[in-house]
């Protein structure tokens, strides 16, 4: 492997990694800080309870998505430096507005949240946790808009003598279809991973009994939430098939493995394709569904992968411009397939569990809540490997491509040296990261009489209510 | 003034940030087992920095993001020339913040042993590698002009190894060791404050000889002795010395705002030296990265410009806040239960 290679797989392990830890972080931070202001409106201890009990596995995750981010931020001039060069006019603006709305929002309210349970008045600590909250929706969309113009770049102008582009208006860059519409699929996809993440766990305290009087209200919200964001992510998540259609129309075909231009074209349920992907030989289809995705017109053509790729090399010169054809077709099917399990799951166990009804049964009932919390970052995960992989050879559509995007003074080595700590680094973290989750959980939510409101104004010899 | 020179002096008003800021932190978590006696002590000491190292770091990302969207062949430059240092920095920052948040969540005294292990080095290897890197990039490194017409550091790990960059981070690693201990003796009491107190006062001294020999070498080095650089080196020193003789007459407020103004001064200085210059080359001149020949278009620095002319003030009002909001001093007595874990029980919530 050369550097180049080494350096896509290092951006694919840390990005995916960090994006394990950001959907949860963003969901939970608004369901806590919606059991909080339950517990300010009505002063019922079960709902203090859940603020605290969830609020900790809330920050155990948070501590891992900040840490995993500050490489995200460096990575970009560290192994793209030639990226870097040809995008910061334009690139630079929303990562650096990033930092200065969001970043500094979210870090000192949460820290406000944190330890302020006895320093601040009880309004005021509720209004922390809210404006942290807001401060990782803010972050997602200025980050989303730098990967929207990466997906389809606007409001730019190219400056040969500098080679590179240079932004004409922020406004447009903030504000492009691609941008708003990724981020009203993310922000509830976040949701989604936040309420199964809560979901599953309070089912786990039901089923072993401790606190139910805590649990079933966190059931009940956990799976509302992801019944509400799945359909969020679906309506979304169609006006962003129709946007890649028009903007991106060969990460279209790639999802379909659609190698030839059709009309009424089908939507493809399996296809087993040639060993170098330039064909399939196998499929089932549904009829017309492809074209109706695509264009909202059960009629309309639906350009396949060869036309394009003749297309492309007319407007761009020869060149590989097909990206890899199965790893987009699979990871689009398993983003919605994990999206529509968890959302099915949840649907039957709400279902179940009206009017006070008990759960499940089963012996499979258990697992299933388990592997809950997991099943929504895998769709997320899938979701972003297709929509950067199928973007591909582009780092920017049209403008530059990742190959020549890489830092010209890194060599391989580095690259590979850098890509194992990591890699190592982040896998002892996720060890200590679920190990602490489970901890927390099989210890449960403390029912003791810990829970008598904090009281403010601590002097400097009261016991501290949240230490490290 | 340009848009240009105008977010060189953003940049290193952030960087002046957050070396006050994550300097203390670092000096901190350093000294963590060496100003405490017992677990009740080392959760006094984390617990001065809990509610704040988190917006403390924020500064490093913004100045990273504000250097990549306002100069962005200085971005690039800088982060893939000098790959390895930040590549430790980063490994240091990802263990830190865990080791923060992480180590008292839990009673087992063997993993609270390692996590402490993790907070010093962590903090260690920056402070130091913070100061290197910036000596390299005052000093001047190899930078080369590319086949493809790009300004790239041409110089490999140990070139940044040398006796001035060394010297560089020294200083800052006993700056910022004697400016957490200041801040320890501002915000703990008892056993910890003295003791944070003596370190002051030791380290300090060894880092007032550093700090001076590398402001001296720093004038020498430049072409012709400048004044503005020579009467700052000078504040430098001076602040210094006044955070000193505050601390041992226990002024402790004092000697936090000079030790916090020397080290602004100290950043001050040396981005003055730089300027126009954002990297000079060891090569030549023309090989320099200046504020012009590496920044973004006009149009991009004037938005910018806005977002940081409003923002910067209100997020300096609330961080001021939060060091309003804990601003009582933290005391071993008040942590119950320090043997047990966060997680082990909720008892660390308030009784009464």
């Amino acid at each position: 492997m050369n550097a180049l290679d080494l350096a896509r797989w290092q951006f694919a392990i840390t990005t995916v990694y960090h994006f394990l830890f950001v959907p949860i972080t963003i969901g939970m931070g608004f369901l806590v800080a919606g059991l909080q202001t339950a517990w300010y409106r009505t002063n019922k201890l079960k709902y203090l309870r859940a603020t605290k009990f969830f609020g900790k596995l809330f920050l155990i995750n948070f501590a891992i998505g900040v840490v995993t981010g500050i490489v995200q931020e460096f990575q970009f001039g560290m192994n793209w430096s030639s990226y870097s060069r040809f995008v910061g006019d334009v690139f630079g603006a929303p990562l650096a507005m990033e930092g200065l709305l969001a970043f500094f929002l979210e870090s000192t309210f949460l820290g406000l949240w944190i330890f302020g349970w006895d320093r601040l008045p009880k309004k005021i600590h509720l209004a922390t946790i809210w404006i942290a909250s807001f401060g990782t929706l803010l972050s997602a969309y200025f980050i989303l808009a730098a990967n929207s113009w990466m997906q389809h770049p606007v409001a730019y102008r190219i400056n040969p003598e500098k080679n590179r582009a240079e932004l004409t208006s922020i406004v447009e860059v903030l504000t492009q279809k691609t941008a708003v519409v990724t981020f009203l699929h993310t922000i509830p996809s976040a949701a989604f991973a936040a309420g199964a993440f809560m979901a599953g766990i309070s089912a786990y305290l039901i089923i072993r009994k401790k606190d139910v009087e805590m649990a079933r209200p966190t059931l009940k919200m956990g799976l509302i939430t992801i019944i509400v964001s799945f359909v969020a992510i679906s309506i979304t998540g169609d006006a962003i098939g129709k946007v890649m259609t028009e903007q991106q129309p060969m990460k279209m075909a790639a999802a379909e493995a659609l190698y030839e231009t059709t009309e009424s074209a089908p939507f493809s349920l399996l296809t087993v394709g040639t060993l170098d992907g330039s064909r399939s030989v196998f499929q089932i289809d549904v009829p017309s569904v492809l074209s109706f995705l695509a264009t909202g017109d059960f009629k309309a053509t639906v350009q396949g992968v060869n036309d394009l790729q003749a297309q492309y090399e007319a407007m761009y010169g020869p060149g590989n411009y097909t990206p890899n054809i199965p790893l987009a077709y699979w990871s689009f099917r398993l983003m919605i397939g994990f999206g529509a399990i968890a959302f099915f799951l949840a649907l039957f166990t709400l279902w179940r569990t009206r009017k006070g009804g008990e759960l499940p049964k089963g012996r499979w009932f258990l697992p299933s809540m388990i592997a809950l919390p997991f099943i929504p970052l895998l769709a997320i995960s899938f979701g972003w490997i297709f929509t950067e992989t199928a973007r591909q050879p582009w780092a920017v559509f049209g403008l530059i491509k990742t190959e020549d995007g890489v830092s010209a003074v890194v060599s391989a080595g580095s690259v590979l040296f850098t890509m194992i700590v990591f890699t190592l680094l982040y896998g002892v973290l996720a060890f200590i990261e679920v190990g602490l989750t489970l901890k927390v959980i099989q210890n449960g939510p403390t029912t003791e009489l810990d829970y008598e409101n904090p009281q403010l104004g601590g002097s400097s010899d009261k016991p501290l209510v949240m230490s490290y | 003034m340009t848009f240009q020179t105008t977010w060189f002096l953003l940049i290193a008003v952030l960087w002046i940030g957050y070396f006050i800021l994550e300097g203390f932190d670092f000096g901190v978590g350093a000294l963590l087992p060496f100003v405490s006696r017992n677990e009740a002590d080392r959760r006094a000491v984390l617990t001065t920095l809990g509610p704040v190292w988190d917006g403390n770091e924020v500064w490093l990302l913004v100045a990273g993001g504000a250097t990549f969207a306002a100069f962005p062949e200085w971005y690039a430059t800088l982060f893939s020339g000098f790959y390895l240092p930040l590549f430790l920095i980063l490994v240091a920052l990802i263990v830190r913040g865990v080791a923060f948040e992480y180590r008292s969540k839990y009673g087992k005294a063997q993993w609270r042993q390692r996590w402490d292990i993790a907070i010093v080095i962590s903090s260690v290897l920056p402070a130091l590698l913070w100061g290197v890197a910036f000596a390299n990039i005052v000093r001047g490194v190899p930078i080369e002009k590319s086949a493809e017409g790009n300004l790239e550091y041409v110089g490999g790990f140990f070139n940044l190894l040398n006796p001035y960059a060394l010297l560089g981070g020294v200083v800052t690693l006993t700056v910022f060791l004697t400016h957490g201990a200041i801040f320890l003796s501002l915000k703990t009491v008892g056993g910890i404050r003295e003791q944070a107190r003596a370190y002051a006062l030791k380290i300090g001294l060894v880092a007032a000889v550093a700090a001076v020999s590398f402001l001296v070498w720093t004038n020498l080095m430049l072409p012709e002795l400048n004044s503005t650089v020579l009467a700052l080196s000078t504040v430098v020193a001076l602040s210094w010395v006044a955070g000193l003789v505050a601390t041992l007459k226990g002024r402790e407020g004092w000697a936090f705002i000079c030790s916090a103004v020397a080290i602004g001064t100290f950043v001050s200085d040396l981005f003055y030296a730089l300027y126009p210059r954002v990297m000079p080359s060891s090569l030549g001149a023309q090989f320099d990265l200046t504020i012009t020949n590496a920044s973004s278009t006009e149009y991009t620095l004037k938005v910018m410009t806005v977002v940081a002319v409003i923002m910067t003030p209100l997020v300096l009002v609330y961080q001021g806040w939060t060091y309003w909001v804990f601003r009582k001093r933290v005391g071993a007595s008040q942590i119950l239960n320090p043997e047990r874990g966060v997680l082990d029980t909720a008892t660390h919530i308030l009784h009464q």
